[in-house]
């Protein structure tokens, strides 16, 4: 369980609280007005940006004392998620061991990893050369090979067209459900939280709710949701 | 606030190129700069001429004396310079060969020089012995001659011949007292050397942060400490070898319109009044001893036995060989 | 981004051409000829490209460490030493080789803690002494143009490294290294360049004849044996070695285009590790104390002879700020235009054109100060044109590295942005003003600074103009100094440098105020 107890972020002009927990193993989407803070709680969440006050902590313990790089999770940021320098093999590689002495075992796992998202025979390129769908793959590829407990999505697909970003949706859900994994998932767009996400997490007016179930949410949305919904 | 500032400037820039319109007869003297400077001869010298001339007297300095000669040589027979002074005698023989000065008309003046001067075209105005300078609190025994000298452990900044007359000087020095077995003082010399600098100034400098317990300047030299700054524990060094000399000279230019104008100045730079000037404010010796005397600052300063000085196309004709001997013996 | 960019960079590429050639070309008219080069002038070539080499690998490699302490630590100070970094690079030479003298001389601090504990006199005159002088004068120059270049990573590539655990050794791997093969080669071969011209370094640390150089034979060719055709000839060696190796650097060397950030601000670099953190320490204390110390010396001793100068100096110092403005704007102008023409060019064609406009570099002051007088005059007055003419000459200076620290990032945006720009016909002036000026303002500032500081301080070419009515503050620092005038002359160097240092800070600063980026 993610537990977000008494978070309270400040920034110059910026204030965000919450308290709130997230079952393990759920889809959570994370949805509200732009700017409100749906970005900086996930950086929180990630170890980019420290809490003013408040704990963050999965399965009881704090995160606060570990970097980034260390907490139990893995983070898809919106773009600059490959370095483009790097073949996706090497990408991806990084996933497994960050100095890249890939022995056969690894080799396997992101073959494994690059054929579960359906890429194979792409391995030696450069991100540059891929399409926007196939980039995203790589990444997700990668966070798949981390095998982190916690998934972050800080809106990864939002450049995607409508139907790949189903299947790239659809295709986090299948992975999340065969890991177990925890899946947290900002996006401005209701239908990508109806079509995968179990609970949703209402982000406005420097407070980001308790997560309740995405249907329900919807079908009665509280007034900040229904402004910014636009109905 | 730029405009407030800069606006001024530029005008002052613009008006003073516009000086020049005036009636009066124009003499132009190229000289090298520390001779304008505020502190230098210049002024007081511009200002005594002007009130005799009826004319402008306009300096014009290219940089330090080997800069003045080769703005001459590259100006050539189309010259603005009706006069050049700042020359020194190891310029000279150069300087005549290029052809561009012209006699000085005959002048009436028993000169001060420890050697006999009767060059035609270039008129002394100031004069010097090169010799090295010391801090009597620092330096105890304090040599004699060039192998004293090197047979210490005292270290000496020196200037390179090939950049700076006080470097040439040296090195004319060396070969009028040794000649053939100067090789032989400058390879003993070397590690007395901490430095080679590129000019006078970068040496004297180096002296007085006490990275050189001597320096190759002149036996005038401590006269400037004593007058501005009372303090007389600088010295020159007497060498039994003699000291080499060096004669600071000025000469009209052949093609100067102005050639009367001209020699009324080269009679002027041998009169009182400049010759007035010059121990305080170039710190050097002037070419006619003034008839009440030198300044009191003066006084104490060593007298040579012996004035060293290689006719001037000789020390040219020298100059090359007896350089690369120096670079040869020094550079092992 | 199509910037109209040939026509102002051709322009710009054949001032300076018209500049280092033509006057090598007027020198070798006026002269009877090449002259002959002599078994000692091939001595001073080999000396030359050996400290020159020496100077540039030392100071680029030393500099790694000190800018990635300063681009991965925050700490009370930082901005000021980063500003104060400018200073050594920008001081008089004969100032800043003062200062050092202080510290590593015969009778300096160094020696003195030296003989207190017993210990041999450490000689500083020599190839090491002419090493440490250049380390002083250019390490400061390398650690800015570094550290730029780490700058320019996006912020978020050190976010994903974060995010993705990587330890110090696979940033450096990843990160790090890719940013240095991109950086390292330009800030050589710029102190390569610097250091090939040098000369009062040269004979003040040298040291003795042994330490003899080709711009010390030019200077001799054409102040002594007023010889210049062989002047010529050593100038034209001179200007073929540094072409030669400028060429060689740029065509070796594949600067990647590394992408771009979202323009975010940069928050200070993960970083990792106690003993990380106390080598970091030891980089910034090291490098602190190797360049304030001297730079401390100079400040005190010329300090109490600063209320005594009169006014005149002071006179000197706005017509050198006059000098230092003009020649920025020049310089600015010229780097920036020759800039837009190589990124616009296809690649091989850019590296031969970035070559090209270092000849600037190259060109012995000397040569160019005779060159221009010999072309000039015929024309003009160069006594009443001595300022313009400085200003000129200085910008023409400063113009290669003012290319050296925009190249890098002008590529960059032109990989990054010039899809959009050009989507959005983004053309000429509308392109300068809403995307290259904003997006280059931090470099622009940088080397804008650089140039001004430059020729605030600069002596060289422009002897031969010198006008004695209106002196710069160089050349009075110079004569007080001729003149026995020490004390005066310390009291100038401190208004020099502090002039120096207000110029470059001041115009540095204009890169950081509000930028959003």
């Amino acid at each position: 369980m993610l537990t977000l107890e008494d978070l309270s972020i400040r920034q110059t002009d910026f204030h965000l609280c919450a308290n709130l927990s997230v079952p393990t193993g759920s889809l959570t989407a994370v949805v509200g007005p732009s700017g409100a803070g749906k970005s900086t709680l996930l950086s929180a969440i990630a170890g980019f940006v420290a809490p003013t006050t408040g704990r963050i902590l999965w399965q009881g313990q704090d995160l606060a004392p570990l970097p980034p790089g260390q907490r139990p999770l893995s983070i898809l940021f919106q773009d600059q998620n490959l370095f483009p320098h790097l073949t996706v093999a090497q990408n991806l590689g990084l996933g497994l061991r960050p100095d890249l002495r890939l022995g056969p075992a690894d080799q396997a796992r992101v073959s494994a990893a690059i054929g579960r998202v359906d890429l194979t025979g792409l391995e030696a390129r450069k991100p540059g050369t891929l399409s926007g769908g196939e980039q995203s793959r790589v990444a997700l590829a990668r966070a798949l090979l981390r095998a982190r407990p916690l998934l972050l999505l800080d809106e990864p697909f939002a450049a995607l067209g409508p139907a790949l970003k189903k299947e790239m949706l659809d295709l986090v859900r299948d992975i999340a459900r065969e890991n177990g994994t925890t899946v947290l998932m900002v996006s401005h767009d209701p239908d990508d939280a109806l079509r995968i996400a179990d609970l949703t997490i209402l982000v406005a007016e420097g407070r980001a709710e308790p997560p309740v179930p995405t249907r329900s949410l919807f079908a009665a949305p509280p007034p900040a949701l229904a402004a910014y919904l636009g109905n | 606030m730029t405009t407030k500032f800069f606006l001024p400037m530029i005008a002052g820039v613009l008006a003073a190129n516009m000086v020049a319109a005036e009636d009066k007869p124009v003499l132009t003297v190229y000289t090298y700069d520390s001779f304008v400077a505020e502190w230098g001869p210049g002024p007081a010298i511009e200002a005594a001429f002007e009130a005799t001339c009826a004319c402008d007297l306009q300096f014009v300095a290219p940089g330090d004396a080997g800069a003045l000669l080769s703005r001459i040589l590259l100006e050539g027979k189309d010259t603005k310079a009706d006069v050049v002074l700042g020359l020194d005698n190891n310029l000279t023989a150069k300087a005549a060969a290029s052809g561009l000065f012209a006699p000085h008309a005959a002048l009436d003046v028993t000169y001060g020089l420890p050697v006999a001067w009767n060059d035609p075209i270039f008129v002394p105005y100031d004069w010097g012995y090169f010799a090295f300078v010391y801090d009597k609190t620092k330096v105890r025994e304090v040599p004699t001659d060039f192998t004293a000298l090197a047979t210490s452990d005292l270290k000496i900044a020196i200037q390179d011949p090939r950049s700076s007359s006080p470097g040439l000087g040296l090195l004319m020095w060396v070969k009028a007292a040794y000649g053939d077995k100067a090789a032989e003082i400058w390879a003993d010399l070397a590690d007395n050397i901490v430095t080679v600098t590129p000019g006078w100034s970068e040496a004297y400098g180096l002296f007085l942060k006490g990275e050189a317990d001597m320096v190759l300047s002149y036996t005038t030299s401590p006269a400037y400490h004593i007058f501005a700054e009372k303090d007389d524990t600088k010295a020159a060094a007497a060498f039994s070898e003699g000291h080499y000399l060096q004669v600071e000279v000025a000469a009209k230019l052949g093609t100067t319109p102005q050639g009367d104008l001209a020699d009324q100045f080269l009679a002027f730079v041998t009169g009182p009044e400049f010759q007035g000037v010059i121990p305080e404010t170039n710190w050097m010796y002037p070419a006619v001893t003034p008839a009440d005397g030198l300044p009191a600052e003066f006084e104490g300063l060593i007298q040579p036995a012996k004035a060293l000085m290689l006719p001037a196309g000789e020390a040219d004709a020298l100059r090359e060989s007896a350089t690369e001997e120096w670079r040869a013996a020094l550079a092992k | 981004m199509r910037v109209a960019a040939r026509l102002p960079g051709g322009l710009a590429l054949a001032l300076v051409l018209a500049l280092a050639l033509g006057s090598l070309a007027a020198v070798l008219a006026r002269s009877e000829g090449l002259g002959r080069v002599t078994p000692a002038d091939w001595a001073a070539v080999r000396f030359t490209l050996l400290q020159a080499s020496l100077s540039a690998v030392l100071s680029t490699v030393l500099a790694v460490p000190v800018a990635r302490a300063l681009a991965r630590r925050r700490f009370a100070g930082r901005g000021l030493m980063i500003a104060a970094l400018g200073a050594p690079f920008i001081l008089p030479v004969i100032v800043a080789v003062m200062g050092i003298l202080s510290i590593f001389g015969r009778a300096g601090a160094l020696n003195a803690a030296l003989a207190a504990l017993g210990l041999p006199e450490l000689r500083v005159y020599g190839l090491q002494g002419i090493l440490i002088a250049h380390l002083f004068l250019n390490l400061p120059l390398a650690v800015r143009m570094i550290l730029n270049g780490w700058a320019a990573i996006p912020p978020e590539r050190f976010r994903l490294a974060a995010s993705l655990d990587l330890g110090p050794r696979d940033l450096w791997r990843l990160i790090e290294y890719p940013m240095l093969c991109a950086t390292l080669p330009g800030a050589a071969l710029a102190i390569f360049l610097v250091c090939l011209t040098s000369f009062t370094v040269i004979l003040m640390m040298g040291g003795g004849p042994a330490a003899t150089t080709l711009e010390l034979a030019i200077y001799q060719a054409f102040r002594m044996e007023f010889d210049l055709g062989h002047a010529a000839s050593l100038a034209a060696l001179q200007m073929a070695l540094s072409l030669a190796v400028a060429l060689v650097s740029l065509m070796a060397f594949n600067p990647t285009a590394f992408g771009a950030g979202t323009g975010r601000r940069a928050d200070a670099p993960p970083h990792a590790g106690r003993l990380a953190l106390w080598l970091d320490v030891f980089w910034l204390c090291a490098c602190g104390l190797f360049l304030a110390l001297p730079l401390l010396t100079v400040l005190l001793a010329g300090l109490p002879f600063l209320p005594g100068l009169g006014a005149s100096l002071w006179m000197a110092a706005g017509r050198s700020v006059l000098v230092a403005l003009s020649a920025t704007v020049l310089a600015l102008a010229l780097s920036l235009s020759i800039a837009l023409l190589v990124t616009a060019l296809p690649r091989a064609a850019g590296r031969v054109i970035d070559g090209l406009a270092m000849l600037a570099l190259t060109t012995s002051p000397l040569v160019l100060g005779t060159g221009l007088f010999l072309i000039l005059r015929p024309h003009l007055d160069p006594v009443a044109f001595a300022l313009p003419i400085a200003a000129l000459v200085n910008a023409t200076m400063a113009m290669p590295f003012c290319l050296r620290i925009l190249m890098p990032e002008l590529t960059t945006l032109r990989t990054d942005y010039g899809r959009l720009s050009e989507s959005l016909g983004l053309q000429g002036l509308t392109a300068l003003r809403l995307v290259i000026l904003p997006r280059l303002r931090r470099s622009m500032a940088f080397a804008g600074g650089l140039s001004a500081a430059l020729a605030a301080g600069d002596l060289g070419a422009v002897a031969l103009f010198a006008d004695p009515q209106y002196p710069t503050l160089p050349m009075q620092v110079y004569a007080l100094a001729g003149a026995y005038r020490s004390n005066a002359a310390a009291g100038a160097s401190v208004l020099l440098m502090g002039l120096s240092f207000f110029l470059f800070r001041a115009i540095d600063q204009m890169g950081h105020r509000d930028a959003d980026a």
